[in-house]
This record gives C-alpha cells, sequence and structure tokens, in this order.
C-alpha cells in the first residue's frame, strides 16, 4: 500500500509493459546503429556476430511493437494535445531554464511528454513497415528495389529520430527528479504531482 | 598483404585509407555482343570454375536459360528480339553478370567490414565469409546483380574469377567463348581494341555503335560494344545512365556520420545542460501541508 502522501501514477502492469519496451528499445538501438555506421559495428559482438544481430534484430523489433501498442493503446488517452500544450511549447525557453512557475499547466503528461509520445508513435509504425519491407530473408526478397531503396532510407531516418526522441527521454528523467521512481516503484510525492503535474494532481486527490 | 595482384583498393564498412603503396594494372572483360553467338559456353565455363550447379529450372518460353541470375548462376545470357528500326528484327544477346563498377554501389551499401572488396586492378570481389546476409548491396546495385542465397542467406556473384586473374590467367568465361565475343586484358587495351570493333561496325551500317563504360558509375570493368549504343535498353533493359541510387547515396552517404554525431551532440547537451541549469526539484516547503 502506498503511503498517504504517495500517489499512484503507474500500476505495476504499466511499469512492466514500460520497461519490457525499454529493454528491447535498447537492444533494438544497439544492435541496429551496429549496421548504421562502420563505426558502431563493433556492438554486434553483443549479439553473437554480425549474422546474429542481423537475424536478431528484426524478432527483438516485432516483439517490442507487439509490446508498445500495449503500452500506446493505455497511454494515448492522456496524450492529446491541448491548446495549453502549445503555449508550453513556445515557451520552451522556460522548461529549459527550470521557470517552471511561467509554465501552463500540465495534465498527467506535459506538452513535451505528448509530443515524444507521437513522436515515437509514428517513427516505430514506420520503423515496422520499412523494417518488413527489408526483412531478409523472408520479406525482402519479394519486394521491388526501388521499394527496397526507399524502406532502408525510411528505416534509417526513423530509427534516428526515435533514438534522439528516447535520449532526449532518458535525459529528461534524470533532470526531473521523481520521474524514474516513479516508473519503477509507480508512485509520486504530492508535491511533485502538484509542481509537475498540477492538473492531474487535482484530478487524482479531488483537492484544489 | 595478400597477393599483390589482389592488393585492395576499397573495403566495404571501412572508413580508413586502404593499402595504396602500389597500383596494379586495371583489368576489363570486355564483351563484343555483335560477335555473340547466344551459345552458354560461358555459362557452363563459369559452372565449372566455379563449382556450382544451380537447380534445373523450367523452361519459361524464352531462350534465357536459367530464367535470371541466381546465387549459383552468376552469368546469364539475356536473349532479347528487337527492332529498333521498324520491320529490321534484330536478335540481341547480352552476357549478363556483376559489371565491376569503379564506384561500386554493392560495396557502399554493405555494413559488413570487409564483406565486399575492390582490388586495385578494378575487381569487386564478395568474400562471403564475412557476410551477413542484409541484402544492403542489392539496394545498392545499380545493375540488379547480387543474389541472396536461399541455403546460406549470402550473397554471391561473378568474382570476375579473381582467383584466375590473380595468377595470371583470363577469367573462365573469356577462355571457352568459341567467337572471340569475350576478350580480357588491360582496360586501356580493351578500350583500343573495342574502338576497332566500333569503327568495324560503323562501316557495316551500325552508325550508333558504341562502347559501354558507364560513367555515372565510374566506368566499369566489364564493358559492351553494342551496335546500338544509343539505346542500351534494348539489350534485356541494360540501363542507359547507370548510377547509385540518389537514395542510396541519401542514406549511406553523409548522413550517418552526422546523424551519429547528432546523437553525441544530443548526449553532451544533456550532460552540459545539467551541469549548468540543474535538475528539476520539488522544493522541501512544497511538501503537502
Amino acid at each position: 500500500m502506498p503511503k498517504p502522501q504517495l500517489i499512484q501514477r503507474y500500476t505495476p502492469a504499466e511499469r512492466v509493459n514500460h520497461w519490457a519496451v525499454a529493454v528491447a528499445f535498447i537492444l533494438l538501438a544497439l544492435s541496429g546503429l551496429a549496421l548504421f555506421h562502420p563505426a558502431f559495428f563493433f556492438l554486434t559482438n553483443l549479439f553473437g556476430g554480425g549474422v546474429w544481430t542481423r537475424i536478431l534484430h528484426p524478432f527483438i523489433g516485432v516483439l517490442m511493437v507487439v509490446l508498445f501498442i500495449f503500452m500506446a493503446q493505455r497511454f494515448a488517452p492522456h496524450n492529446r494535445i491541448t491548446d495549453a500544450d502549445r503555449r508550453w511549447i513556445r515557451q520552451i525557453k522556460d522548461v529549459v531554464r527550470n521557470n517552471d512557475e511561467n509554465l501552463p499547466e500540465a495534465g498527467k503528461y506535459n506538452a513535451g511528454q505528448k509530443y515524444l509520445f507521437w513522436t515515437l508513435l509514428v517513427c516505430i509504425l514506420l520503423l515496422l513497415v520499412s523494417g518488413i519491407i527489408i526483412w531478409q530473408p523472408y520479406f525482402a526478397p519479394r519486394m521491388p528495389l526501388g521499394l527496397l531503396r526507399l524502406a532502408v532510407l525510411v528505416h534509417a531516418v526513423s530509427a534516428f529520430v526515435a533514438i534522439a526522441a528516447i535520449l532526449v527521454h532518458i535525459y529528461a528523467a534524470i533532470w526531473v527528479k521523481g520521474s524514474v521512481r516513479a516508473m519503477i516503484r509507480g508512485t509520486v510525492s504530492r508535491a511533485w504531482a502538484r509542481h509537475h503535474h498540477p492538473a492531474w494532481f487535482r484530478e487524482v486527490t479531488g483537492s484544489k | 598483404m595478400a597477393l599483390q595482384s589482389l592488393d585492395i583498393k576499397a573495403r566495404s564498412a571501412t572508413t580508413t585509407p586502404m593499402p595504396a603503396a602500389r597500383q596494379t594494372t586495371e583489368v576489363a572483360k570486355l564483351i563484343d555482343i555483335s560477335k555473340c553467338i547466344g551459345c552458354k559456353a560461358c555459362q557452363v565455363a563459369c559452372m565449372e570454375w566455379n563449382d556450382l550447379r544451380d537447380e534445373i529450372g523450367y523452361n519459361v518460353g524464352v531462350y534465357d536459360n536459367p530464367a535470371d541470375l541466381s546465387a549459383e548462376s552468376w552469368t546469364l545470357m539475356r536473349f532479347a528480339e528487337v527492332e529498333p528500326q521498324p520491320g529490321k528484327l534484330e536478335w540481341l544477346i547480352r552476357k549478363d553478370g556483376c559489371m565491376h563498377c569503379a564506384d561500386p554501389g554493392c560495396l557502399k551499401a554493405c555494413p559488413s567490414p570487409g564483406a565486399i572488396v575492390q582490388y586495385s586492378n578494378g575487381i569487386v570481389d564478395f568474400h562471403e565469409e564475412n557476410c551477413i546476409g542484409c541484402g544492403y548491396c542489392i539496394t545498392g546495385c545499380p545493375f540488379n546483380i547480387p543474389r541472396l542465397s536461399k541455403k546460406d542467406s549470402k550473397v554471391y556473384k561473378c568474382t570476375l574469377c579473381s582467383d584466375r586473374v590473380a595468377v595470371g590467367m583470363e577469367p573462365a568465361c573469356i577462355k571457352a567463348c568459341p567467337t572471340g565475343a569475350l576478350v580480357f586484358g588491360s582496360k586501356q587495351d580493351m578500350i583500343e581494341h573495342a574502338e576497332e570493333r566500333i569503327t568495324d561496325l560503323k562501316e557495316r551500317g551500325f552508325e550508333n555503335a558504341g562502347l559501354y563504360d558507364p560513367k555515372g558509375v565510374g566506368g566499369t570493368h566489364v564493358m559492351y560494344v553494342l551496335q546500338h549504343a544509343d539505346q542500351p535498353e534494348l539489350y534485356s533493359g541494360l540501363p542507359k545512365d547507370p548510377h547509385i541510387s540518389p537514395l542510396v547515396s541519401l542514406w549511406k552517404g553523409v548522413t550517418k556520420p552526422l546523424a551519429s554525431f547528432g546523437l553525441g551532440l544530443i548526449v553532451l547537451a544533456g550532460f552540459f545542460h545539467y551541469v549548468t541549469e540543474g535538475p528539476k526539484e520539488v522544493e522541501e516547503e512544497e511538501t503537502d501541508a
């Protein structure tokens, strides 16, 4: 039972879902970067060599997509973009400078988290489609050459955007103290909730 | 170093220079289509020398046999019945296979170090033991040549008999050709030989005869003498101006080092932001009253 001054932010199922996606994403990023540029080719050693990296990457990818779909349909309702979110983005300077008091009130997620969510959703869908097209030896041999060429490019670009977005996501978790705890233990302090997500705080506590 | 005759000039997924102290003679195979009779001796010689036995297929209604290149068929006669001028039927037979580009798209696309190499004599060779089976070379090739084996998920193509050339022999197909349609030698000699053939063809009424050594891929080490060099498409779709697809260049050019650098910058930016602006911590006073 959470102590009375703690608020539950994520259920155990949500946490497990999130971390399963995270582990899969990290494996995908490492194995994908290995084939992205020669500077990262040494990462294939983590997966048992180049051939194993090529074999494993797409299967991990499909697993992550499945896990991500579960997570996305849980989180999507909290990620609708509002006018306040657009103002929040315009005031990004205050966010970065830690001038949080000037910012429009956030609900369960602030605008940055919401845009991250939609960016990852789009990237992962693009990665899924382009990844299936270039999947050797199962699907790629049936695809026309022009489509393969387009798909390898789309796969690389969307992977770059997704990895960049996740780096920002990881940094934000380190930056905003209390966030890591929220996703590991599931709870946040009332002060944390009121400071970072006032609209959500009122909604879950019923207080003003 | 390997054999001098197989000094490596370019190597896939390798960003540092290759040994470049010596330059061996650039070689080339010249295919004179006007002399080809479509006997397929070159196909047989290729199978024999390289110990390849493709699956026996089916007749698909044309002379092409097998119907396409495969991991076990590295060269193939393609037969085209065309009318370059109305009422004037011509049977154009093109020996298809790797062109050994000076600027090889396969090598550029390959992510596995040393799976594709280019020797200083111009031969582009696949080293299957380093191949990871991703098929990127297939997207890189402007001539649609590499084939992924269904047996081992590795790609194969014509080696220009690099093993024979390395010890001063001509490729197996050249040795087998009964009409002299296939010749092999230094690239310079082959260009000169082609010029004589083109002069001859022009005298015989093929005013557009010419050499196919496309500049878009930096020239090739397999060249054709074409009766209709103005219309290479007549020869079973030989591309008029082949070049590495701009999509592949965009994917494999400066984009990837820049993107990798960008990811590093994001990490650094985060670290320095933390150092300068600090974390977002909720003040003690804010704890619930």
